[in-house]
């Protein structure tokens, strides 16, 4: 039960911090139909800026605050500079041009802040929490519980505010939101900046469990994007799912079969559940019949 | 009209003393000549942490050989190529160096991809060639012209296996990660545990990039084990420091020359507290006795490198100096830039003290170093302590 138990809180721990990642995708895809392959880099600039920032004498909450700040700004000028002048271009076309700014922000972000690797101290120690016999890090309860925080927020965000209601209406017909007053040239600057805080909370929270380095978000962004698809590509609840289940899967093959699997079998799982159900867990059928 | 007169009487000028010259050093009319030393490393991509420090060090020192005169009267030329971490580029650098350059021995390249990659090459057109890359490819088979400066893996592992017994630890869990580096350090430890009658009770790989490690561990903490060693490069084995102090194992954990740096001693924090793992004398070198050989040598490059680029200094950049160094040493007891010659030089370098041990060449070793080159060192306090 113990090692049951061990297993499902690495998984959850890693599974919040996917969801996370693949939560950002979502919002994106769901305000431009874009996948935007910089939003791994948007959890680096989180996690990476704090820890340049701390060595220098900085308060960690001082330190995280300017980190998402710098990458909400970063996200504003890549919908800016990058994605608004592309206008009506498909959506290869805009996955290229995320995919060109995901190399700029990682070679400037190499040049500024080095190519060590780095790390953010523990928000609350290294002393590790025991329960039933597992043991965990404090660490790993801020990376659940800031995820569901966030979830939680966005939620509201969506179902709740009037602005959100906008986004949610753009994302369902862009042009009959334009036609109802709603500007969608806001809405997907809001949608970008909302996906570049998200990435960079990720990538702080994520930061003292992996350590960070300017390439990480190669590896943690792809791995959000898998558990976003698993959930159903533009529904932010199976953009969580996906990624938790991402996680514990992962975990329960290390654990219970060996470490070498651990990547494969998630994803023969994956091809599986997009062969039976291509819409993903969670995504809604009727949307491309459109 | 000024600036064209005060040319023609510098050119005039010039060309007297190079006439003079010629005069002068008539009958060894090469003496006066540059020592080309050509270098690729991988300063840029993801072994950039192997050759950006390994720039700076020849950088650094070709330029204060030249201060202090050269060698034998000769000027140090370099000619650095970075080949950003491609083996394909390493390749026609390699091709540039010996056709353009015209080089008289190489240093480099950072990895063993790269070296591999020039190896034809230099074996076709007879160029000494100092690798950096680590991979026991690179001198087995011997190949007459190559030379490697990194400690191998199997002497790692022959180190730590050592040291496990001499604690009387006779079953220990492996992990290693799925890199040349992991792999190759398996494949030696897995060798050496057999023959040294220990048994590897936990066995397990993992991914470079994995973010936690608690499930291996437990398997470990399930298992007999009697200590844990992690072989692998880059952050896991931070991650796994932390997890494994985590689950509350009080084994001891052993790292390789891998995690023998100031960053790993930062991500890992507290948790890397009382971590075991060869290491070269720099990071002992103020903790050595005055005797020691390597202590001056060690301290001084410690002080030079830290003083002038203002961040930690690394094993890999120490590789760079001993290349450099042995080639020159090599030129200076063939007494010319003859390949040929200096090839027999470095084949019969001798007790050579270099930053990461002491190399002594033969035709049948291509690498030099035996353990001795190794100190076990332990960190304490946030610092790498020697452990006798």
């Amino acid at each position: 039960m113990s090692t049951f138990l061990q297993y499902l809180f690495s998984g959850l721990t890693v599974g919040s911090i996917y969801a996370l990642s693949g939560l950002g995708f979502t919002i994106v895809y769901n305000a431009r139909g874009v996948v935007n392959f910089a939003q791994g880099d948007f959890l680096m600039l989180g996690g990476m800026v704090t820890a340049t920032l701390v060595p220098l004498g900085w308060p960690l909450p001082a330190a995280i605050s300017v980190a998402i700040l710098i990458t909400v700004v970063c996200a504003a000028l890549l919908q800016r500079f990058a994605i608004a002048p592309a206008g009506k271009a498909d959506p290869v076309s805009l996955i290229i041009i995320t995919i060109g700014a995901s190399i700029f922000i990682q070679g400037i972000a190499q040049n500024v802040m080095g190519r060590n690797q780095h790390i953010v101290p523990s928000f609350s120690g290294d002393t590790p929490v025991h329960f039933l016999g597992a043991s965990l890090l404090p660490q790993s309860l801020w990376a659940m519980g800031g995820a569901a925080a966030l979830v939680a927020g966005i939620t509201w965000f969506f179902r709740g505010s009037l602005v959100g209601k906008g986004m949610q209406a753009m994302a369902i017909n862009a042009d009959a939101a334009r036609l109802m007053g709603i500007k969608t040239g806001s809405m997907l600057l809001l949608a970008f900046c909302l996906s570049g805080f998200i990435g960079a909370v990720a990538g702080v929270l994520a930061a003292p469990i992996t350590t960070t380095v300017y390439d990480i978000g190669l590896s943690l962004g792809l791995k959000g994007f898998v558990g976003a698809t698993l959930g159903g590509l533009g529904n932010g609840f199976g953009a969580v799912v996906g990624g938790l289940l991402l996680g514990i899967m992962e975990a329960m093959i290390a654990g219970y079969v060996s470490p070498a699997y651990k990547d494969a079998v998630p994803f023969v799982l994956i091809i599986v559940i997009m062969l039976v159900m291509p819409q993903g867990l969670f995504g809604s059928r009727l949307k491309d019949r459109v | 009209m000024l600036h064209q007169v005060f040319s023609k009487h510098r050119l005039s000028r010039v060309l007297l003393c190079a006439l003079g010259l010629s005069v002068l050093s008539f009958g060894s009319a090469s003496a006066a000549d540059p020592i080309k030393v050509g270098a690729i490393v991988s300063a840029t991509g993801p072994a950039s942490f192997l050759g950006d420090p390994q720039e700076k060090t020849l950088h650094f020192y070709v330029d204060a050989i030249n201060a202090a005169g050269g060698v034998d009267g000769r000027k140090v030329e370099l000619f650095i190529y970075d080949d950003g971490s491609d083996a394909a580029k390493a390749n026609s650098f390699a091709k540039r160096m010996i056709q353009q350059d015209h080089v008289d021995f190489i240093v480099g390249a950072s990895t063993t991809g790269s070296t591999m990659a020039m190896v034809p090459l230099i074996e076709a057109s007879k160029v000494p060639t100092l690798a950096l890359g680590a991979g026991s490819v690179i001198v087995e088979p011997i190949k007459p012209y190559v030379f490697r400066m990194p400690h191998s893996d199997r002497l790692a592992a022959q180190k730590i296996l050592g040291d496990m017994k001499k604690k009387g630890i006779t079953k220990f869990a492996l992990l290693s990660d799925t890199s040349g580096y992991g792999k190759s350090g398996r494949n030696e430890t897995q060798k050496l545990a057999a023959s040294m009658g220990l048994a590897i009770v936990v066995d397990e790989t993992y991914g470079e990039r994995d973010a936690d490690m608690t499930p291996l561990i437990t398997h470990v903490k399930q298992s007999d084990a009697q200590a844990l060693l992690m072989f692998g490069t880059g952050q896991a084995p931070a991650i796994i420091t932390k997890n494994f102090r985590q689950l509350g194992l009080k084994i001891p954990l052993y790292a390789t020359h891998g995690q023998a740096s100031y960053e790993f001693i930062r991500l890992a924090g507290p948790a890397g507290e009382g971590i075991l793992m060869p290491s070269p004398a720099l990071f002992v070198a103020d903790q050595l006795p005055d005797g020691d050989p390597q202590k001056a040598l060690s301290v001084k490059y410690k002080a030079d490198f830290e003083a002038k680029f203002k961040t930690d200094v690394s094993t890999f950049g120490g590789y760079a100096y001993d290349g450099l160094m042995m080639g020159l040493d090599a030129v200076k007891r063939a007494g010319s830039t003859d390949k040929g010659k200096v090839r027999d030089a470095l084949e019969q370098t001798k007790s050579f003290v270099g930053i990461s041990g002491i190399y002594t060449m033969s035709p049948s070793d291509h690498g030099g170093l035996d353990i001795s080159a190794f100190r076990m060192v332990q960190i304490k306090d946030g610092k790498f302590v020697e452990v006798k």
